[in-house]
C-alpha cells in the first residue's frame, strides 16, 4: 500500500475501508544475517538503511515491547543540526540533511516543520560563545543567523525581555531546525522497513548474547533462540542491561528526563525556543499543545518518571521567560530513560565481540538524530568501516581520552551532562 | 524523594549534590593501569533496581553519604556515611 493523494481521495470517498496494516506481523525465523537489538527510531531507521542502502533484507528488529513505546514516543520532538565541535557537528548536519528528504523517501508524513529554532542568550559571554557555535554551523553548511534583541522581539514579541536577572541580549536562529510528529518517524521507518522486507518482532525480549570464540551467533529471547551473523545494539536507556549480556561495561549512567504537555491550545508559539539560562525549552505542537522541558533530574534511574523539585523548576523557567503561559493547564507530565555518556556524545562502534556493534549514548538529544543514527550504524554493521559522517563517536575515546566530545565543556564526567 | 542524612534526617532531594556511582570511593592506585582507571571513571554497572550511590549533603552538614536506593521506585532503602564506609568498600 502506496500513501498518494489520490488515494487519501478514494479512500475518503469509499469509507476509508481500503487501508491495511502498515507492517506485517511475522514470527521470529530461526536465523538471519543480521539482528537489530531494539525497536525504536534508531533501530528502525538502521534497519531500513540497511535494505536500502546495503541491499541487506534478511533483517529482524527484535522489540520487547511495541514499536513506538520507548523513546521514540517521550520526546520533544526537536530537530536540529546546531552543534559546535567537529565530530558532533558534521554529523547532525548530515542526519539534518535526512530528515529534510526522509518523507518522500519512506512514502510517509512525518510532519517534519522547519518552523525555526532560537536558542536565547543572557550576557556578552554567551553572546560571544553564540556568535561561535553560529560560525561553526556557517561553517559546516547549515544555517545560523545571529538575532539581536529586536531581532529577537521581531519573531518573539511575547517574551520577558526585560527580566532582571536574565534580561534577553538576543539570540542564534537556526531556521531550519524544527519539530516532527515523533510517532510518524517510528511508523515511517516501520513500515518502509517492513516493505524492503525486514522482519519487525515485537514482543520479543532478547534475554542473552550468544558469543563463541570472540564471534556473535544469535541471540536468545522470550520467543526462543534466533542465529545471526551479526548484532546490533540499539536500545537506548537498557544498553547497560543489553550490554551485560555480551559482558561489557558501557560508559553510561541511565538518567531520567522530564518533559511536559499542556492542553491544546491555537496557535501561539511558533518556533521551538530554548532559555540557556533557566534550562527550559518549548514548542508548540501542531495538535496545539505545548510540548516543554528541562534539565535532567541529575541522578540515575529507570523510572520512567521524575521528582517534583524539576518539575517546579522547569514550571518557573518557562514562567520566567514567557509569563503568558500561565494560565495553560499541564495535561500530562512524563519522564524517558536517557543514556548518558560522560562527555555527552553518543557512540556508534564495533565492540571488542566480532560481529557485534553498539549504538548508544545518545543522552538527551536523540530525537533529531535518528536518520543520521541509523544510516551510519547501517553503514557500519554493513561494511564494518566508520560512516564519514560519524568518525568522532568511537568507544574507546574515553578509555584514550582522545577524541572527547564535551560540548558543555563541563568535563567527560558522569554527573556533569 | 527524600534523602536521609545520617547526621541530619530525612531531608529533600534538593539539599543533596548527586556524585554519582559510589565506584567513586574505590579509586584505584595511582599505577594501576588504563584499564582500572577507565573502569574507575567511565565504565558504570548501571543497574535497574538497587544501586549505591555518593551524594553530599550539600544545603547541610556537607557530609558525603553512600545511598542505597532503588532506580526503578527511586525508594531510598539506606544511607551511610562515606567516612565510616572507608575507600575499599566503595565499589
Amino acid at each position: 500500500m502506496r500513501f498518494s493523494g489520490l488515494k487519501i481521495l478514494k479512500e475518503g470517498l469509499t469509507g476509508n475501508r481500503g487501508w491495511t496494516p502498515h507492517w506485517r506481523d511475522p514470527d521470529p525465523k530461526a536465523e538471519y544475517d543480521i539482528i537489530v537489538i531494539g525497536g525504536g527510531g534508531h533501530g528502525l531507521s538502521t534497519a531500513y538503511y540497511l535494505a536500502r542502502d546495503h541491499g541487506l533484507t534478511n533483517i529482524a528488529v527484535l522489540e520487547k515491547g511495541y514499536i513506538g513505546g520507548g523513546n521514540v514516543g517521550r520526546n520533544t520532538t526537536i530537530v536540529r543540526a546546531n552543534y559546535f565541535l567537529p565530530g558532533n557537528s558534521e554529523f547532525y548536519s548530515h542526519s539534518l540533511k535526512l530528515w529534510e528528504g526522509l518523507e518522500e523517501d519512506l512514502n510517509y508524513n512525518v510532519m517534519h516543520s522547519q518552523r525555526g529554532l532560537i536558542n536565547l542568550f543572557h550576557s556578552d559571554g554567551q553572546r560571544d560563545a553564540f556568535a561561535r557555535r553560529g560560525n561553526a554551523m556557517i561553517n559546516q553548511g547549515d544555517d545560523a543567523i545571529l538575532l539581536d534583541r529586536d531581532g529577537v522581539r521581531a519573531h518573539l514579541p511575547y517574551l520577558d525581555f526585560e527580566n532582571a536577572r536574565f534580561p534577553i541580549y538576543g539570540g542564534l536562529y537556526h531556521p531550519r531546525g524544527g519539530t516532527a510528529r515523533h510517532d510518524a518517524v517510528a511508523w515511517g521507518y516501520a513500515r518502509a522497513a517492513d516493505r524492503r522486507g525486514v522482519d519487525l518482532i515485537q514482543n520479543c525480549e532478547v534475554t542473552g548474547i550468544d558469543i563463541e570464540n570472540g564471534k556473535v551467533t544469535g541471540v536468545r529471547t522470550t520467543r526462543g533462540a534466533i542465529r545471526a551473523r551479526k548484532v546490533g545494539i540499539v536500545v537506548a536507556g537498557r544498553s547497560g542491561q543489553v550490554a551485560a549480556m555480551a559482558g561489557m561495561r558501557l560508559p553510561i549512567e541511565s538518567h531520567v528526563l522530564q518533559a511536559f504537555v499542556t492542553e491544546g491550545l491555537k496557535p501561539v508559539i511558533d518556533h521551538v525556543v530554548s532559555f540557556g539560562m533557566g534550562h527550559f525549552y518549548i514548542s508548540q505542537s501542531d495538535k496545539g499543545g505545548l510540548v516543554f522541558g528541562g534539565d535532567l533530574d541529575f541522578y540515575a534511574s529507570y523510572a520512567a518518571r521524575g521528582n517534583l523539585p524539576m518539575v517546579e523548576h522547569v514550571m518557573e523557567a518557562g514562567m520566567t521567560l514567557m509569563p503568558m503561559i500561565g494560565k495553560a493547564k499541564v495535561l500530562r507530565s512524563w519522564g524517558g530513560i536517557m543514556d548518558m555518556t560522560p562527555d555527552g556524545s553518543p557512540i556508534i562502534d564495533k565492540t571488542d565481540v566480532a560481529g557485534l556493534y553498539l549504538n548508544c549514548g545518545w543522552c538527551y538529544g536523540g530525537f533529531k538524530a535518528v536518520p543520521g543514527s541509523g544510516n551510519c550504524f547501517a553503514h557500519l554493521m554493513a561494511t564494518d568501516r566508520c560512516h564519514g559522517a560519524a568518525t568522532g563517536f568511537r568507544l574507546d575515546r574515553f578509555r584514550t581520552g582522545r577524541g572527547l566530545m564535551d560540548e558543555e565543556g563541563t568535563g567527560s564526567q558522569h554527573n556533569l551532562h | 524523594m527524600r534523602i536521609t542524612c545520617p547526621i541530619c534526617g530525612e531531608r529533600d532531594r534538593r539539599e543533596f549534590y548527586y556524585q554519582g556511582a559510589a565506584i567513586a570511593l574505590a579509586r584505584p592506585a595511582p599505577d594501576a593501569g588504563e584499564a582500572a582507571w577507565d573502569a574507575y571513571v567511565h565504565l558504570r554497572d548501571n543497574p535497574a533496581g538497587v544501586t549505591r550511590d555518593l551524594w553530599q549533603h550539600e544545603s547541610g552538614c556537607s557530609a558525603w553519604i553512600v545511598v542505597t536506593r532503588d532506580t526503578v521506585t527511586h525508594e531510598v532503602l539506606d544511607s551511610a556515611l562515606a567516612a565510616d564506609i572507608g575507600m575499599e568498600a566503595g565499589a
